[in-house]
């Protein structure tokens, strides 16, 4: 386990499998990929692509998410409709370690019944549910937490001080259930888990972004 | 009256019954026939879509045996082993036929007999519509002409000429007289023996292992809508018996609708493993099973495998709960027949060093057991690779750029980017023995803008490589 991360804490994401809404910062930043790769866990994976979000921000790349492209199936639907068809489809086979769904902008077909679909299947069949939102606004929805998250300059790189070093993400928590909103400049580091094994996880330095949010609502 | 065009004026191709009573004579001269009866009217024979309704109607025909040929220019050869008794026996099963395509507007003559060639000559040249046994056979084929022989014109001519009209006479006949008489490809005596079954008939389409197949057929035409979903729960259960007696599990099924005009509608659904669950197989059809189109309305219903293997009896866990592999399967089933395979897939490496052609993608439905390797080349572990691919590298402004060449400003989309750090380069060449001689390596750089946004980027080609202008930038990938 490296020293550095001494004091670092996981992004609070949910323990239990539940349903949790990633907005990208801007369509053409990838940074959620990257963090939202470290948070899943091992195991197959159904990523469910809306061909606008092909468009827009990109096909998913095996070669770049590492032991998640062993059991990876990518799904590339029509619409939203479609998608979101995909991924309750998904969420009902247990089997699967997460769903990820990618859909761009504001769709018609995706209301507040819709996610609470969507985090209703999730909790009750025990699987992890993303749903990544591209160009997309906050309006109502069922999810039981909701991040805003972009990519953060880089940390320095070991070897190269010119090349862009291990990346960190600017992320913020705007609405949880059960725990206060936070945000944190999170990178990649080893936590260790109960059974004293260590995962590697986005981490973050807690005081300043946790505390900060914590003011931040006591005030409001 | 059809007529075809030959080398000396138009032939009778076929005629109706009015006009043969009237002088028209099949293989004969029109202008011959138009001596006798100037009324006649002759119209241009179609001989190729006459051939293709013919195949349409061996798939109709589908309807009473999975084993239809198509038997010369107007006849359909089935195989009815075992198939009678689910109409009502042979007559019945005649009968059923004979109605059927007399429905369609034609006239037909049908027979069942023991041999193909039996079959061939009583369904011609009339007789005993059903035959069981070589004695049977013997006596129903002995009043017929010789040409019920189905030998060429030759030996036909031959047989008359020697006297032997009817297929009964050859029997009176020495076989070594016979036999010296013809020679070897159309030989009477063969033909004999095949039609009596003596001799097994090559072209009789014996297969050990038929389809699995269900059938059920209605007593009249159904024109609602929910048809095909009632006739899937009526089968599922059917096959599904079928297919654990003969220890078999399907990946791809068909539910086949037989219209009353001759025309078959189709259902298709692919697996990916070898499945004979009830419940999942009636979910992967029941959506496409509804939206059949009845038409002129159903009166028979097919599920059929078509492409099964074996699978042997197996538990799939203690308490009823399905595995993972298993449950994984029916997922990607239920996708792919919903958005399509070819929408629902899995990645597949590729050894290849350009990142577009490396990231294979194969459908989920072919291979879910075979797993992808890691160690392909675009997966080795040291590379830096970028989570998001672009299907196709979208071109960028370069506003300027660093002595060494590398941008530091472009624009992409429309927004300008500031490029904070880069590494690189990484260097692709292209892969000669597939491309145009004029193919441009690349030079792919992995860059971070001030805000933290990182991209993967290439130039390609170089200044002075012989191979077009001043080299392009491209954005391919974006890094989480």
């Amino acid at each position: 386990m490296p020293a550095g991360n001494a004091g670092a804490v996981a992004l609070p994401f949910p323990d239990a499998p539940t349903l949790s809404e990633l907005f990208a910062a801007s369509p053409r930043d990838a940074g959620w990929a990257g963090l939202l790769a470290l948070q899943l866990r091992p195991g197959p994976l159904l990523w469910v692509q809306e061909r606008m979000a092909i468009l827009e921000g990109g096909r998913v790349h095996p070669a770049g998410l590492g032991r998640h492209a062993d059991g990876l199936i990518h799904v590339e639907a029509r619409d939203a409709r479609a998608a979101l068809w995909a991924m309750e489809e998904g969420l009902r086979c247990q089997a699967l370690s997460a769903v990820v769904g990618e859909l761009w902008g504001d769709p018609a077909a995706l209301d507040f019944t819709a996610t609470r679909r969507l985090a209703v299947a999730a909790e009750r069949h025990g699987v992890a549910a993303y749903l990544i939102r591209l160009g997309g606004h906050a309006n109502l929805s069922g999810a039981r937490q909701r991040w805003r998250v972009g990519s953060a300059p880089s940390a320095v790189h070991p070897f190269d001080g010119r090349a862009p070093g291990p990346p960190r993400w600017d992320a913020e928590l705007f609405r949880a259930r059960g725990r206060a909103p936070g945000h944190w400049i999170a990178g990649e580091g080893w936590v260790a888990g109960d059974d004293g094994s260590a995962d590697l996880l986005p981490v973050a330095a807690e005081p300043p972004g946790g505390a900060l949010g914590q003011e931040q609502r006591r005030l409001a | 009256m059809f007529t075809l065009e030959a080398q000396h004026g138009q032939l009778i191709h076929a005629a109706t019954e009015a006009a043969v009573e009237r002088g028209a004579r099949i293989g004969g001269r029109l202008t011959d026939a138009r001596a006798l009866d100037p009324a006649l009217a002759a119209v241009a024979a179609d001989v190729a879509g006459d051939a293709a309704w013919l195949r349409g109607l061996a798939g109709w025909a589908g309807r009473w045996s999975p084993l239809v040929e198509v038997d010369g220019a107007d006849g359909l050869r089935l195989d009815v082993t075992g198939v009678a008794h689910l109409f009502g026996g042979e007559r019945r099963l005649l009968a059923d036929m004979a109605e059927r395509v007399a429905t369609l507007g034609f006239s037909n003559r049908a027979a069942i007999a023991p041999t193909a060639g039996a079959a061939w000559a009583l369904a011609r040249y009339g007789g005993e519509a059903v035959t069981v046994g070589e004695r049977q056979v013997a006596a129903a084929l002995a009043p017929l002409p010789v040409a019920a022989l189905r030998l060429d014109a030759r030996a036909t001519h031959t047989l008359v000429r020697l006297g032997l009209k009817q297929v009964g006479d050859l029997a009176g006949v020495p076989r070594k007289a016979l036999a010296r008489r013809f020679r070897e490809a159309d030989h009477p005596l063969d033909a004999l023996d095949r039609a009596l079954g003596r001799k097994a008939e090559p072209l009789t389409a014996v297969t050990q292992d038929p389809p699995p197949r269900a059938l059920v057929a209605m007593k009249e035409p159904v024109v609602h809508p929910e048809a095909g979903t009632q006739a899937l729960t009526l089968l599922v259960p059917r096959l599904v018996a079928e297919l654990e007696r003969r220890k078999l599990g399907v990946r791809e099924l068909l539910l086949l609708g037989y219209r009353v005009d001759g025309s078959v509608a189709e259902a298709r659904a692919a697996t990916s493993i070898p499945t004979r669950e009830p419940k999942h197989l009636a979910r992967l059809l029941s959506d496409k099973a509804a939206s059949l189109d009845p038409e002129f309305g159903f009166d028979a219903f097919a599920l059929q495998a078509g492409w099964w293997e074996r699978l042997d009896a197996a538990q799939d866990a203690l308490v009823g709960e399905p595995s993972g592999e298993a449950e994984l399967a029916r997922l990607v089933d239920r996708l792919s027949v919903k958005l399509g395979p070819d929408k629902v897939r899995r990645p597949a490496p590729r050894e290849s060093h350009l990142p577009e052609r490396a990231s294979g993608w194969v459908a989920a439905v072919a291979s879910l057991s075979s797993r992808p390797s890691t160690t392909a080349l675009g997966l080795r572990p040291g590379r830096a690779r970028p989570n998001r691919l672009l299907d196709r590298p979208e071109a960028i402004a370069v506003i300027y750029a660093t002595p060494e060449g590398l941008p530091r400003r472009f624009v992409w989309r429309r927004q300008v980017h500031d490029i904070a750090r880069a590494q690189g380069p990484e260097r692709i060449a292209p892969e000669w023995w597939r491309e145009r001689s004029t193919a441009r390596l690349r030079d792919y750089y992995k860059v971070e803008d001030t805000a933290g946004c990182r991209f993967w980027i290439f130039r390609q080609g170089l200044v002075g490589d012989g191979r077009g202008g001043a080299p392009d930038w491209f954005v391919h990938g974006l890094f989480g």
